[in-house]
């Protein structure tokens, strides 16, 4: 696997298989009385996070302390980042104590690749600017093929503010990648102009691709990141391109309903449809923990390249 | 490497899980608060056919557990790649009942000494106690079995595999002959990562 996780482009499909496959195990340890393995017992991780976050930071910080990792959080407020230093003195003091991988949010595409030219330990895109989220889109890609039994052939519509959405370009890269059928669906100033390029196809009109879905992933407006000429008004968003509750009607039965958090209800999603069976939304949150075991397990429990035990040593487990 | 040498046939290993389970039963009298948990990715399919015997006597049914134990494995971090994991699933509480390891073939100790603490993450059992198929000896650790269906006396550097009909096609226990032990023991020879877990 790649050093670092920075985008779904770092990983293969077999990776990808991987990945959900050891989060499956993860998943286990979450139910037991004792939910923490010594996997990773010595071991550093640094969440660094200069973007507002709840799930995934804790989520991260979960992760690495059920795997007896040390955890150092690390936000903008309350650190030297608030006292104007650069992206890079930060990254080489974290380099400086010792950092075995560095969880990093940032608001500028980019900033993740950027630390893995200043320092030696693994980087994990936590999200960057309207780049990538990596490890979303993983946590996705797992509650889909657990509940769906597959990934293959899947149809997925994703459904809103594609544009700035690192969301909607981390799980389309990597349903595309498993083999699964993508549409994009938003208003056509929120669809990038390069998204065909993507292996996926656009369409304007949620209530034609609707009735043929397995999942239906909805976008959070991202009022942060828009200005407010991309459309007329939220009303009007959520007439066109919400999920409403006579949307929800039409899905196949056995179709999932998703969405990445935070929830805007009465914007793209109508607060009784986010709570529906069918909505597997807070699944998403539980089975990210499982993901992120998973990753920070693969990226960190080898010695890495240089490491001298034996390779074949699968092959010869008795 | 030579070819294999058979140590244990297929009708072996059935008489020696039937005495095994004879065995357990006999230590506590009765099948009572026993569980037994099998260590993947042999041990499992072992404990399982331990249960089916043990009903048979008994006719009372034994809940199974298997338990992968990687994340406890003392060479973790040491070897080039995490090491694959595989299922872990005991769905009953192991508290204050006695717990029989399986395993298929007992050798450094050290897989045991993982299963163990990994158990302690379920429970604390009343007791814990070690079923193995063989015991080929050379231990780095204070552990010894309860319950061994044939001790084997082996060099350190052979092989020994054990194969089951769930996985393999048919039940045998077989020892290959390992080269003289080379100069990086250590860090080369594949038997060795093999053997962290056997």
């Amino acid at each position: 696997m790649n050093r670092h996780v920075l985008s779904m482009h770092d990983l293969t499909r077999d990776d990808v298989t991987r990945v959900l496959d050891t989060a499956g195990s993860f998943r286990e340890v979450g139910s037991r009385v004792i939910k923490k393995v010594p996997a990773l017992r010595g071991r550093t991780v640094v969440n660094f996070f200069l973007e507002n976050s709840t799930r995934t930071r804790i989520s991260f910080e979960l992760a690495a302390k059920r795997l007896s990792a040390d955890v150092i959080n690390f936000s903008s407020s309350g650190s030297s980042v608030s006292k104007g230093e650069s992206l890079k003195d930060t990254a080489l003091t974290l380099q400086a104590m010792g950092a075995d991988a560095i969880v990093i949010r940032h608001s500028s595409s980019g900033s993740p690749l950027q630390l893995t030219k200043w320092v030696e330990g693994h980087v994990l895109n936590a999200g960057d600017g309207t780049h990538e989220h990596p490890t979303q889109a993983l946590l996705d890609l797992f509650t889909m093929r657990e509940k769906l039994g597959r990934l293959e052939g899947l149809r997925v519509a994703i459904v809103g503010d594609v544009l700035h959405s690192r969301v909607a370009r981390s799980l389309s890269f990597g349903l595309v990648k498993m083999g699964a059928d993508v549409t994009l669906i938003g208003p056509p100033t929120l669809i990038p102009p390069d998204a065909p390029t993507w292996g996926v196809q656009v369409s304007y009109d949620i209530d034609g691709v609707i009735p043929k879905l397995d999942v239906c992933y909805m976008l959070r407006v991202q009022r942060e990141r828009q200005r407010l000429e991309y459309f007329p008004s939220v009303r009007e968003y959520n007439r066109l391109f919400g999920l409403t509750a006579a949307r929800a009607g039409v899905l196949p039965e056995g179709a999932l309903i998703m969405h990445p958090g935070p929830m805007n209800r009465g914007v793209e999603i109508d607060s009784d449809v986010a709570d529906l069976p069918q909505s597997v939304i807070e699944e998403q949150v539980t089975n990210g923990i499982a993901v992120r075991m998973s990753l920070l397990y693969l990226l960190l429990g080898g010695a890495g390249p240089s490491g001298s035990a034996g390779d074949d040593v699968e092959a010869s487990r008795a | 490497m030579s070819s294999p040498r058979v140590l244990l046939d297929r009708e072996d290993v059935r008489r020696a899980l039937t005495r095994i389970a004879h065995e357990i039963i006999e230590r506590d009298q009765g099948a009572d608060d026993l569980v037994l948990v099998g260590i993947a990715n042999r041990g499992d399919h072992l404990a399982r056919r331990l249960a089916r015997e043990i009903e048979r006597i008994e006719g009372r049914r034994v809940p199974v557990g298997v338990l992968d134990i990687t994340f406890y494995r003392d060479d973790i971090g040491l070897r080039a790649e995490a090491p694959e994991v595989h299922e872990t699933r005991i769905d009953v509480g192991i508290g204050d009942r006695t717990v029989v390891l399986v395993d298929d073939v007992l050798f450094t100790g050290r897989t045991i000494r993982a299963a163990m603490d990994a158990l302690t993450d379920f429970g604390r059992p009343a007791c814990i106690r070690l079923a193995v198929l063989v015991d080929r000896g050379h231990r780095e650790l204070p552990i010894r079995a309860d319950f061994v269906g044939k001790n084997v006396p082996t060099h350190r550097d052979d092989d020994v595999r054990v194969r089951v009909v769930e996985l393999d096609g048919d039940d045998a226990v077989e020892v290959r002959e390992g080269a003289p032990a080379s100069a990086g023991a250590l860090a080369g020879n594949a038997d060795d990562a093999g053997e962290v877990r056997a």
